[in-house]
């Protein structure tokens, strides 16, 4: 378990450090998505599986999915084409894949070793996470529900195409 | 739980998360890369929740990782649209291209 966390947590810092020094905003996305995915394994190691759910499930899911689309979309163009087909080669995937290869290995370890040592035992599941979250903190989370309305209502406004400013609209 | 990883060495990988992505900011001049990078530090500093969390075995680390996602979330959404909009302007998404204000 402890050897679990620490390479994870490796993988996780390499995946950061390759992401952010990528020239091609693709193989940074790829980078970043197999940090997240570490950072997830990270959290099931110590204990935190509905953390780590919500990591993959959240960030790997949906905020890294945005940003492809937004790559996608600024790719557009005549030099699209050659692009996606450098997408195909082995040296676009191979470094995350090899990254990744060491999270699955992780993975099928917690799996054939379940009920054993490699996930702490007394962990905090989704149970006391949600008996927090609307107990003492309800207040907070109906904030966090504001929060995401204020971020829905800017991203359409900004996003609704051309208006002109200044006008009366 | 977790009493073999030290608490101390959790906190080292997410504050070394936290710098990379610090460094992240700080040195790409790309947008797009720029936020990637805020990411990766509020990935970390949810991280550091979590750990100190199960450190002692309670659920407010999760908690606060909760919060941390709902406003990454809305940050990543209102940051994308501010620059497919600026995308329109700067084609190659330099920041320091857009760091005047033209009223």
């Amino acid at each position: 378990m402890t050897v679990l966390f620490y390479l994870a947590g490796a993988v996780a810092l390499l995946a950061a450090g390759l992401a952010v020094s990528r020239r091609n905003a693709f193989h940074a996305l790829l980078y970043v998505v197999v940090s997240l995915l570490a950072a997830a394994v990270v959290f099931l190691t110590l204990g935190a599986p509905f953390a780590a759910v919500l990591e993959i499930i959240v960030y790997a899911g949906a905020i890294i999915v945005l940003f492809v689309f937004v790559v996608m979309m600024l790719n557009l163009g005549p030099e699209a084409a050659p692009r996606q087909h450098g997408l195909l080669s082995p040296a676009t995937w191979i470094g995350p894949g090899v990254l990744a290869a060491v999270l699955l290995a992780e993975l099928v370890v917690v799996i054939t070793t379940a009920g054993g040592d490699a996930v702490a035992g007394d962990a905090v599941g989704p149970r006391e996470v949600s008996h927090a979250l609307f107990g003492p903190y309800v207040l907070a989370v109906e904030l966090a529900s504001f929060l995401l309305l204020a971020g829905l209502v800017g991203a359409a406004y900004l996003g609704s195409g051309s208006r002109t400013t200044g006008g009366e609209g | 739980m977790s009493g073999a990883v030290l608490l101390g060495h959790g906190l080292l990988v997410a504050s070394a998360l936290f710098a990379i992505g610090l460094v992240g900011v700080l040195v790409r001049r790309n947008l797009l890369f720029q936020l990637l990078s805020i990411e990766i530090m509020l990935n970390a500093a949810a991280m550091a929740f979590v750990i100190a969390g199960a450190r002692w075995g309670v659920a407010d680390g999760q908690v606060m990782f909760v919060f941390i996602l709902v406003m990454a979330a809305a940050e990543v959404a209102v940051g994308l649209a501010l620059l497919l909009r600026i995308s329109r302007r700067v084609p190659d998404l330099d920041g320091d291209a857009v760091s005047g204000m033209g009223g």
